[in-house]
């Protein structure tokens, strides 16, 4: 199939940026979005015309590098995809595509498609730990966890930090990438320990980081590529009344 | 130079122990005086900064994703095994450690299995503390299941994302000690360079993959965890930024590298599907323990597989090794594919591929358990072939995916320059010629979390602080000749992108130096590889500067240094007249087509030492000694 695309290039953080428009020719169906993008870049590179740069790194959805806004949604149509794993059946010859990066303040821009989302490292490093230093730890098996905790905490920690939630959000609220972290710390009996202060840490520093609040659009959830759902900000937001009722 | 692997004296189960008594300590109030650079942050790496930064020691970690909790650590799915006999059905240190020596055909050091074995059961410990969600009983206690062959249940597992969840764990325990300010980050920097002076590893030298700025680091020891080199095959699991530059710089600067040969080829990838191809996609081999393997009896079946009766399936691997059946290890599993895909009973619209049938699984326990088990998986493989695993066998073929050769190491993960200590993947010490399933993420984080924190602090103890900085004329020499390499990827102006060069080197390596090997193909290898060699510093095309992001430009780089390496591989391929493991010389085969080891003649590491880009590296000997496993040729019948 033959396409067109509308591709976001900006030359660095200072540049102004704007829509360029390419060609994508002999596209086949079994191709991934990304390998999509390599045709292109290749012949790109044969005109004399610089590749256009997106992050990627492991191609099968898990490591979350991954960022581009396909026709105006975080990772294009496909519900709980990674771009990397969106496939070019998807789409028909003739289409139209626009590619764009992650729209964020606290995600600037570092060149084309490709943003800094360093924020989430900053969040994680505010709180997202438990406390434990190697070796300490007692045998696994004396503390029983039961089987519902340990699916809400896998549930919540299926988060792949992307940020498509962020993007996907009118107010760019990063609230259910913090929340999905919070929350599966929070249903664990390790995480019991820190639990107030984690929660206020890693909410303050959301905030200082400028992402916006959660107004319950309910787009994150429906842009996260692991089906990451909005009751996990609904916890969040208890455990942080939790933590201020209790004065810590 | 004569390899001194420093394995301790004494029996087996007490050597590390002994060690870690006999190893110097470094006072607590003086650990703060030393510091280690970490390059990678995979399992091995994460493990490493964080435990080392807990111990007082500073430590500058790098690596080339943009946060690093992206390592490619994150996308082993199956599980992590550790010796902790919870199923009551058997297991022990010992036997973890019989099955990893025996898995890894008698290519492995003993005591370093060992070891590792006995730190297994630590693992679980530590990471179920940090809130790591294993898979659990109802009961509360931790689920295991057994994988990839081993007749015990050791396998802990988080859901399919195991890898993805022992990772986030490693680094939220660095994101704490990074707000701690014992660990300074340096994510998007790629280490274009090692620094050795007087015998001793003294720094790195990276470059800023935003802003180009080329810069040089120093620090008391040097630590790569930097992965394998499974993308020398261009096609593999790996992900698509994973290369062997730091591992293959440090050898350009005098660490050997050992058992470059040994590759493997994992059995349940999904197929190629066309030239475009940039990766393969691997579905965990979990699925093996369900799924049953079969091509039609006949050459160029062309039916739809539902319409292929019983009668004329070939489930080959439950008809060539009836004890282990569907779960025969890696190397055997892919070498019986490439074996029917060759005589034409390969399936799928390229007839290379073989099926992975769920039919009668699903008829026993229903679709539903089938969905609790493997559920992510299937949605994986319907999104990536747009076919529904439930009602259509998969299609599956052996890909690239870990590599057990790595830099050599002793029993103190030490290379062969001082002060330059290697772990996880980019080591070669614990697999072997062949590694079991579930042992890679069991690898890194004991290297990480139970062996560099001791033996880094007797290097400390003995060794002292480097008495050179990154203000020494050494690293101005590297920076420059970094800078230049740099310069002149961008001045060729050829015709030829760095991934096409890279696909081509892929191919050759696939074709004779891939699942089976053979005397003329790899010297046919060892003529293509210097011309394609040629042709890329002639007519290389890497468009833009030097002074901001330009992913070509990064790319060139690794594959430069892809070119170079490939030939290691051959030259040890070549050497080792044997077939073990994962590496199979066709000229070395039983009557019946199974791998013919000469324990007489091989039974070492081979550690290659650099003399020069095209020239044949030195070959060094460490040989294996099996004081507690007897040799055995390996049968799964």
């Amino acid at each position: 199939m033959n396409l067109t695309l509308y591709v976001w290039r900006q030359k660095d953080a200072n540049d102004k940026g704007r829509m360029e428009k390419y060609a994508a020719k002999d596209i086949n169906e079994h191709m991934s979005f990304l390998e999509m993008l390599d045709v292109v870049n290749e012949d790109l590179a044969q005109q004399g015309i610089e590749p256009i740069a997106f992050d990627h790194d492991c191609r099968e959805g898990i490591c979350g590098t991954c960022s581009l806004v396909v026709n105006g949604r975080p990772h294009g149509h496909e519900t709980g995809t990674t771009v990397c794993q969106l496939h070019m059946r998807h789409f028909k010859d003739g289409d139209s595509i626009y590619i764009e990066p992650w729209r964020a303040k606290a995600f600037p821009v570092v060149r084309d498609l490709i943003v800094d989302r360093s924020a989430f490292d900053r969040i994680m490093q505010a709180g997202g730990f438990v406390s434990v230093n190697t070796g300490s730890a007692q045998d696994a098996n004396s503390i029983p966890i039961s089987k519902e905790a340990a699916d809400t905490a896998m549930d919540a920690a299926a988060c792949i930090g992307c940020g498509a939630c962020v993007a996907a959000c009118p107010n760019a609220s990063a609230m259910l990438f913090v929340s999905a972290k919070i929350s599966q710390l929070a249903s664990l009996p390790q995480g019991q320990a820190e639990r107030e202060r984690r929660a206020r840490g890693m909410i303050a520093q959301m905030d200082a980081e400028g992402f916006g609040n959660c107004t319950n659009f309910y787009e994150c959830e429906a842009a996260c590529p692991k089906e990451i759902p909005v009751k996990f900000i609904a916890k969040m937001n208890r455990e942080y009344m939790r933590a201020l009722a209790k004065g810590k | 130079m004569t390899l001194e692997s420093k394995v301790p004296s004494g029996p087996i189960a007490d050597k590390w122990d002994n060690h870690r008594f006999q190893m110097k300590l470094v006072n607590p109030a003086n650990k703060r005086k030393y510091s280690a650079i970490i390059v990678g942050t995979g399992l091995a790496g994460a493990s490493a900064a964080a435990s080392m930064a807990e111990l007082g020691y500073n430590v500058k970690a790098f690596c080339y994703q943009d946060t690093p909790r992206r390592a490619h650590s994150i996308a082993a799915q199956g599980g992590i095994n550790a010796a902790k006999n919870y199923q009551n059905d058997g297991d022990s240190i010992y036997r973890l450690f019989y099955d990893t020596v025996k898995g890894g055909d008698f290519r492995s050091r003993e005591a370093n299995v060992y070891r590792l074995a006995q730190v297994s059961t630590a693992i679980i410990d530590q990471c179920v503390a940090q809130g790591v969600p294993f898979a659990r009983e109802y009961g509360g206690t931790l689920a295991n299941r057994s994988f990839g062959g081993a007749q015990v249940s050791r396998t802990f597992y988080a859901r399919g994302q195991t890898g993805q969840q022992l990772l986030l764990g490693a680094y939220s325990a660095l994101c704490r000690q990074i707000a701690a300010g014992k660990v300074a980050m340096y994510p998007r920097t790629e280490m274009l360079d090692l620094v050795v002076v007087d015998n001793r590893a003294r720094g790195i030298v990276v470059r800023d993959m935003v802003t180009g700025e080329i810069s040089s680091h120093s620090a008391d020891a040097v630590i790569l965890a930097t992965g394998g080199y499974g993308n020398v095959f261009y096609l593999s699991t790996n992900a698509k930024g994973c290369n062997v530059t730091a591992a293959y710089r440090a050898y350009k600067k005098g660490a050997f590298f050992a058992n470059p040969c040994f590759t493997q080829i994992h059995p349940t990838c999904i197929p190629q599907s066309g030239d475009y191809q940039s990766k393969l996609t691997l579905m965990s081999e979990s699925l093996r323990n369900d799924g049953r393997i079969w091509v039609p009896k006949k050459k160029d079946d062309n039916r739809h597989p539902n319409d292929i009766p019983e009668e004329e399936r070939d489930y080959y691997l439950e008809r060539k090794y009836p004890s282990f059946g569907n779960l025969a290890p890696r190397d055997i599993s892919s070498r019986s594919a490439k074996e029917v895909v060759d005589e034409g009973r390969g399936i799928g619209p390229t007839g290379v591929g073989v099926y992975l049938d769920f039919r009668d699984a699903i008829n026993r326990l229903g679709k539903d358990a089938i969905r609790d088990r493997y559920g992510n998986l299937f949605q994986m493989y319907e999104r990536i072939t747009g076919e529904d695993p439930y009602e259509v066998p998969m299609r599956i073929y052996p890909a690239s995916h870990y590599t057990m050769g790595g830099l050599w190491v002793d029993y103190n993960l030490e290379s062969t320059i001082p002060g330059l200590f290697v772990l996880g993947e980019a080591n070669f010490s614990d697999h072997g010629a062949n590694r079991l399933g579930a042992s890679a993420l069991m690898q890194g984080l004991a290297d990480g979390y139970f062996v560099i924190p001791y033996t880094i602090g007797d290097y400390f103890a003995r060794a002292g602080n480097s008495d050179v900085d990154a203000s020494h004329k050494e690293f101005a020499n590297v920076e420059k000749e970094v800078e230049e390499r740099t310069r002149k990827y961008l001045s060729i102006n050829g015709k030829r992108t760095p991934d096409s060069f890279h696909r081509e080197l892929g191919k050759i390596m696939w074709e004779h130096c891939g699942m089976n090997r053979n005397e003329q193909g790899l010297k046919k290898a060892l003529e293509k590889i210097p011309a394609l060699r040629e042709e890329f510093w002639e007519n290389l095309l890497v468009l833009g500067n030097d002074k901001n992001l330009n992913q070509t430009l990064e790319l060139a780089g690794r594959v430069a240094d892809f070119l170079e390496f490939a030939e290691i591989m051959i030259y040890d391929a070549l050497t080792r007249e044997e077939s073990c493991g994962a590496h199979f010389r066709e000229e070395y085969q039983t009557e019946e087509g199974e791998a013919k080891r000469d324990d007489e003649n091989f039974s070492f590491v081979s550690a290659w030492e650099f003399t020069g880009v095209g020239k044949k590296p030195n070959l060094h000997k460490e040989s294996l000694e099996f004081e507690n496993v007897q040799l055995a040729t390996r049968s799964y019948k």
